[in-house]
């Protein structure tokens, strides 16, 4: 794919462009956390008993839990009595379609590039749009049911779907996992929910555009998709928030189930506000991303370009249990001015002659800290297994960091777990061949970086893989001097 | 085309360049020859406007524009090309991608619209006979993996694509065999026109077989010591570089 230099250059001149708050009236919960919130998160979503308690267990399990402190990042100690945990636009009734649709929530949409309308034709990709904690809209429903694939809002899953919500929810991730984990579980307002039947190949890329609005309104989303036997879906998170003066914090939980034979592919791309240039007013993107594996032949493919947030802290894992079960990571991470990341992959081998695959590009500018932490863990039982993992670090300037932190423990005398790093800088040499082709620096680093995450965007889809370089150059913008 | 005037360079405080004087006009191919250390690529990378050099003294004036002032890329984007004698690797960027980007910015810069793929396309195949280039480098990506005559080939084709205005070569034919130099020099001489013109730097006489000069200057010890026709490439070739300091001291007793 060729990089259009145009675009690049226009959109580099630009301040943070997602950086505005929409006016919307919205409806909040007051600050602070307690047992009486989870119980008015879960009225207000009209939940099951089951739900609540549920919840209740995880909160009762976080207040024992203490928060983690071993990641490559530093903040100032968060108060998680000064957030709220719910914030919904308000909405006087259901609404049918696009038109009934608050006009300043569609604006904003319009504002990221993304309006539905459009898209409903254009693009063909369904999407399920995450306006602070509710779900506005949802497309393509339609052509979907025919296949029996379920795309909802997990708001709706809990209540039109409660079997299978019961039943998965939490077997990946459970609440006890970590700290952010946990209080996710007991405070989740919305999310996404992909249920994929048997021998199902879903018809379209499903797409959710997750967005940070109100006003100190922690996010805490929470995915889950199921694939059945046979089943394949590819899935496309992308992420951008308004500009902020507090730290905003954001605490994910995504859930991935693959049975015999099936595959799912995640893409994220996260834009999240990374603060200014001293990091201030910037998101806190503690995620939990985990994948089983369960059946044979089973395969998860994560792959994320990590690009905002003044800190990320996220490590999208696969659970490999079925024989010949594949994982693999993907990874592109830029920090950039104060911005830090620690981030990598789990991949747990349990099953026999389970493969996996870590790509890992960390791009560091400015004074950022951009660490790489990965495990590959081959269980007693997992004969054959194989790893190979390629960790990579290219800096920009001299006052960034790259660090990369390989974990390996091999239980099975078969297996082969293949490592590889390499630590490079932009050369001068390259930056003036590149000049004296005729482009500008700053072109020319975009072109050098792209290059070097070629691999990673090569196996993002189309359409991402355009957004993936536009974002790259957007924040290093300025960089090189 | 370019003039340049007493030119006088440093870098990192020790003066390379000491005062060159050179014209070329176009249509004109200049052979600039020395021995190692005599200047001759740090001319080369300060006409192409690497900034690790200083500018001591001097004018450097490219169709009457100072060319000092200019940024690098927009030297490019005027028309000056520097062939490099040791072409750089950008891992991931295809050459077609360099090239596509590279030739609409200088199109660009001349007010002329970009080229579509198509026609980009086009364009790249019509010019690949010139240095016999495979089709599978172009797609490759830029010199990585390349062999030495691969490199080298590549920078003479970007040459052809871009079509400069003054190219100059940096030792283009360090490292390649006869039949990678014939093939250098057959796509030079085909690129060459009545409107552009060449500085060739080399250390050896034999690239001027192929590629014939109008004027041939032998740079010692940062100054041109010595201009000439394509003979005076043959009696620098006959009577070796040690010739030079004889004239060196020559000229400095005058």
């Amino acid at each position: 794919m060729s990089t259009e230099v145009n675009e690049i250059e226009e959109l580099a001149n630009r301040e943070y462009k997602y950086g505005f708050v929409t006016d919307v009236e919205t409806e909040s919960a007051p600050k602070g956390l307690n047992e009486d919130i989870i119980r008015l998160i879960s009225t207000k979503k009209e939940e099951p008993e089951w739900m609540l308690e549920w919840r209740l267990k995880a909160y009762r399990h976080w207040l024992k839990m203490t928060e983690p402190t071993w990641q490559n990042v530093n903040y100032p100690p968060i108060d998680y009595q000064d957030a709220i945990y719910y914030s919904a636009p308000k909405m006087k009734k259901v609404l049918n379609s696009l038109d009934e649709v608050d006009p300043e929530v569609l604006k904003t949409f319009e504002k990221l590039g993304i309006p539905l309308e459009e898209q409903k034709i254009l693009s063909g990709v369904a999407v399920d749009a995450v306006f602070d904690s509710v779900s506005v809209a949802t497309t393509f429903k339609a052509k979907l049911a025919e296949e029996g694939v379920i795309f909802c809002s997990m708001s709706d899953a809990i209540k039109e779907h409660p079997e299978l919500v019961k039943q998965y929810i939490g077997s990946v991730v459970p609440y006890t996992d970590n700290f952010f984990a946990a209080l996710n579980s007991a405070v989740f307002t919305d999310g996404s929910f992909v249920y994929i039947p048997k021998g199902v190949r879903c018809p379209m890329e499903l797409s959710t555009y997750f967005r940070i609005n109100a006003a100190n309104t922690g996010q805490f989303e929470r995915t889950l998709i199921i694939a059945e036997e046979g089943s394949y879906v590819s899935y496309l998170e992308g992420c951008t928030a308004p500009q902020r003066d507090e730290n905003q914090l954001h605490a994910a939980i995504v859930e991935l189930v693959t049975h015999d034979n099936a595959e799912i592919k995640y893409s994220t791309i996260q834009n999240w506000y990374a603060g200014d240039v001293n990091g201030v007013g910037g998101i806190y993107n503690f995620v939990t991303k985990r994948g089983l594996c369960k059946g044979i032949n089973s395969k998860i493919s994560w792959t994320q370009v990590e690009t905002g947030s003044s800190i990320t802290w996220k490590y999208p894992s696969c659970i490999l249990q079925g024989d010949n079960s594949i994982g693999e990571f993907y990874s592109v991470a830029v920090t950039n001015n104060k911005q830090q990341a620690d981030t990598g992959t789990k991949m747990i081998h349990l099953g026999k002659n389970t493969r996996s695959t870590i790509v890992s590009k960390g791009i560091s500018a400015g004074r950022s800290n951009n660490s790489y932490r990965g495990l590959v863990k081959i269980n007693k039982k997992a004969s054959g297994a194989r790893n190979f993992s390629q960790c990579d670090s290219l800096l920009i300037g001299d006052q960034c960091g790259a660090h990369t932190f390989p974990y390996l423990e091999v239980n099975n005398p078969t297996a082969i777990v293949e490592h590889e790093a390499t630590t490079s800088k932009i050369g001068a040499d390259q930056i003036f061949y590149l000049n004296q082709r005729g482009l500008a620096t700053e072109d020319a680093v975009n072109m050098i970086v792209n290059g070097y995450c070629k691999e990673v965007f090569n196996v993002l889809p189309m359409e991402f893989a355009v957004e993936a370089q536009k974002l790259l150059s957007v924040s290093l913008e300025g960089s090189v001097g | 085309m370019l003039e340049i005037k007493n030119l006088r360079v440093a870098i990192e405080g020790k003066e390379i360049l000491k005062g060159i004087n050179l014209t070329v006009n176009k249509g004109e191919i200049h052979a600039i020859m020395g021995p190692n250390g005599s200047g001759k690529s740090t001319l080369a990378q300060v006409l192409a406007g690497r900034d690790e050099y200083e500018i001591l003294e001097g004018e450097i004036l490219f169709e009457g524009k100072n060319l000092i002032e200019m940024a690098p890329e927009v030297r490019a984007r005027e028309g000056v090309f520097l062939a490099f004698q040791y072409p750089i690797e950008i891992p991931g960027v295809s050459n077609t991608n360099l090239l596509k980007n590279a030739l609409n910015e200088i199109r660009k810069y001349r007010g002329l619209e970009p080229l579509d793929a198509m026609e980009f396309l086009t364009l790249v195949k019509s010019k690949m006979p010139i240095v016999e280039m495979r089709q599978e480098l172009l797609s490759r990506s830029v010199n990585e993996a390349f062999s030495g005559g691969e490199k080298k080939k590549n920078e003479i084709f970007q040459m052809a694509v871009l079509e400069p205005k003054l190219a100059i070569l940096d030792e283009t034919d360090s490292g390649l065999d006869i039949d990678a130099l014939r093939v250098v020099a057959n796509g030079v001489n085909s690129i060459k026109t009545n409107d552009n013109a060449f500085i060739v730097v080399t250390h050896y006489q034999r690239l001027l077989d192929y590629i014939i000069p109008d004027f041939v200057h032998v740079l010692q010890n940062g100054k041109i010591i010595k201009s000439g026709t394509k003979e005076l490439a043959l009696e620098l070739e006959e009577k070796g570089y040690d010739w030079l300091k004889e004239i060196e001291e020559e000229l400095a007793t005058k």
